[in-house]
């Protein structure tokens, strides 16, 4: 079974500051938090994509009918918090395992180590039919 | 690049595929370490690969590979910590390789692919690691087109048979046939792993997952494979004689946009003549053993099926019958939802609904007995009811086909008021 886990680039349950306030000792922990978490899953045979997005500053927003020239525009968006910030995509053998990858990248860490608690959607990703149907 | 054995069915590929148990059960039982004789056997797998086509099949292919494998193997064992020991080991066996086959190889040989398929299919390994393991052991696969089937890298792919193999490493299964009591069990085992093996790659036949599809494919010469082993035993017959009667109909299964053709309305004059001959003959041999399993009667089923001229012409009762003998034996309340459709071919739409009511319980929040309950609903003339729950069973789907077959289900019945059986 897939799942994609998404993260968005809405507020934290810890509260904790913005991450570019963070130390740079801090951040680099949280980096190689994700690093450290990529590799797991590798090892373990789970990992099948994992990228970040760039910000909301970068994103544009197309719309066309099919025939005219589609239209443009650069945000921001109205609700640029709820944005996608990036994703782990993963292959495992039950929802549960899915959601215990989701709850360890949600603990990652913010200042001073303490957990950052970020909100984590897991989503299955649509496979191929039942072979009786 | 290509899926499993698509594109370059090369001489080559086939010979390397039909050898790779071979090599991997001479190659195990000198070294006795599954683990490092598996690695060795793929690295000889390769070189073959790529230097017979050039250089000329050698005279003794199986020797070739033995001996390329059995040097890998050393190779890795010199670099490994616990040199010393090892070494010594694998000297002894080497100088055995070179002085030609062992005696009583060729008998042993035999039991190679039995022994393998018990070892990669061991309880102790989860169905998706199991699967990986036996293909790559027993298939000859490579990890790459094993990654490309299974749409997943190939770096997360060898780590999943590298865990798979280090699991079994710890369970300490030597490398020969299970004890006569526990057999039975392991064989259940290879079945199930092989039948899921099936269903990976018939569930996803064509549109984007064609390299998918060749999934089927080997779980078919799989199963060829461990019925030449084990000949007498209908439940390996049984499970051969399913997949080849259910694979008769894949050319009728997807229409032109990779969509989504139910049984009841596939053109049949697009399935698979002689399998559908071949999986007949091989169930009505192993349903006169009287020994009855379940993947027997799912064959029996699929036969009478297959054997229909029409949907409407089919032996509903005897599928019925079937149904009900299967019900009986695994319990199993999915098993039911078939039979409710038979019923209510042979009784009517009010004797498959009743049923269905009897497993509202375990199986009320599923989106097949929605699925279900919409067709007899639909067959019963009742419209709005048959798309609200053909609406249900497509919210509550993880498959993007069938949400599509069954969200198209739903908008027709609503659209058409009240619908009769079409």
């Amino acid at each position: 079974m897939r799942f994609m886990l998404l993260q968005n680039y809405g507020p934290v349950e810890s509260d904790c500051l913005p991450m570019p306030e963070w130390s740079p000792a801090d951040i680099r922990a949280h980096i190689e938090f994700q690093h450290a978490l990529n590799r797991e899953l590798l090892d373990r045979g789970e990992l099948v994509d994992a990228q970040g997005l760039a910000g909301p500053e970068q994103a544009r927003r197309v719309v066309s009918d099919g025939t005219g020239a589609p239209v443009i525009t650069d945000g921001p968006f109205p609700e640029s918090k709820e944005l996608l910030a990036g994703y782990r995509l993963v292959d495992v053998e039950t929802v549960t395992r899915a959601l215990e990858i989701a709850a360890q990248a949600s603990a990652a860490p913010g200042p001073d180590g303490v957990p950052i608690r970020q909100p984590i959607e897991v989503r299955q990703v649509l496979s191929a039919p039942d072979p009786d149907l | 690049m290509t899926g499993v054995a698509a594109g370059g069915a090369s001489a080559t590929e086939d010979l390397l595929r039909e050898l790779a148990p071979q090599v991997l059960g001479a190659v195990t039982r000198r070294s006795g370490d599954f683990a490092a004789a598996e690695d060795a056997v793929q690295e000889a797998l390769l070189a073959a690969a790529t230097r017979w086509p050039a250089d000329g099949t050698p005279d003794n292919p199986l020797g070739w590979l033995i001996r390329v494998a059995a040097r890998r193997l050393t190779d890795q064992y010199r670099s490994e910590d616990a040199r010393r020991r090892r070494e010594v080991l694998a000297a002894s066996w080497s100088l055995n390789t070179a002085a030609g086959p062992v005696p009583g190889e060729a008998d042993a040989a035999r039991d190679d692919t039995l022994i393998l398929m018990f070892m990669c299919c061991h309880p102790s390994l989860t169905p998706g690691s199991a699967i990986p393991l036996t293909l790559r052991a027993v298939g000859g696969l490579t990890t790459r087109e094993i990654a490309a089937a299974f749409l997943v890298p190939e770096p997360t792919m060898a780590q999943r048979i590298s865990r798979a193999k280090a699991t079994l490493k710890a369970s300490g299964e030597p490398f020969t046939l299970p004890p006569p009591d526990q057999r039975a069990g392991r064989l259940a085992s290879v079945l199930h792993v092989l039948y899921l093996l099936f269903n990976e790659g018939y569930a996803s036949s064509g549109g984007p997952d064609l390299a998918r599809s060749d999934l089927s494919g080997e779980a078919i010469r799989l199963a060829r494979g461990l019925r030449a082993s084990l000949p007498g035993d209908p439940e390996v017959t049984g499970l051969l004689a399913l997949m080849l009667l259910t694979d008769a109909r894949r050319p009728a299964r997807t229409g032109p946009g990779g969509e989504l053709i139910p049984l009841a309305e596939q053109d049949r004059s697009g399935w698979d003549r002689p399998l559908i001959t071949e999986g007949t003959t091989l169930i009505t041999g192993a349903l006169r053993h009287g020994a009855l399993g379940e993947y027997q009667l799912q064959a029996a089923i699929a036969a009478v099926h297959d054997q229909a001229p029409s949907h409407a012409g089919t032996d509903w009762a005897q599928i019925l019958a079937l149904y009900g003998l299967l019900e009986r034996m695994t319990g199993n309340p999915m098993v039911t939802l078939n039979r409710a459709v038979a019923a209510a071919m042979v009784e009517g739409p009010a004797a498959g609904l009743a049923l269905l009511d009897g497993v509202r319980g375990p199986l009320g929040g599923h989106h097949r007995f929605h699925a279900v309950r919409g067709h007899l609903l639909e067959i019963a003339g009742d419209g709005a009811g048959g798309a609200a729950e053909f609406r249900a069973a497509a919210a509550g789907t993880a498959n993007l086909r069938e949400r599509h077959y069954l969200t198209a289900k739903a908008a027709s019945l609503a659209a058409s008021g009240t619908a009769g059986a079409g």
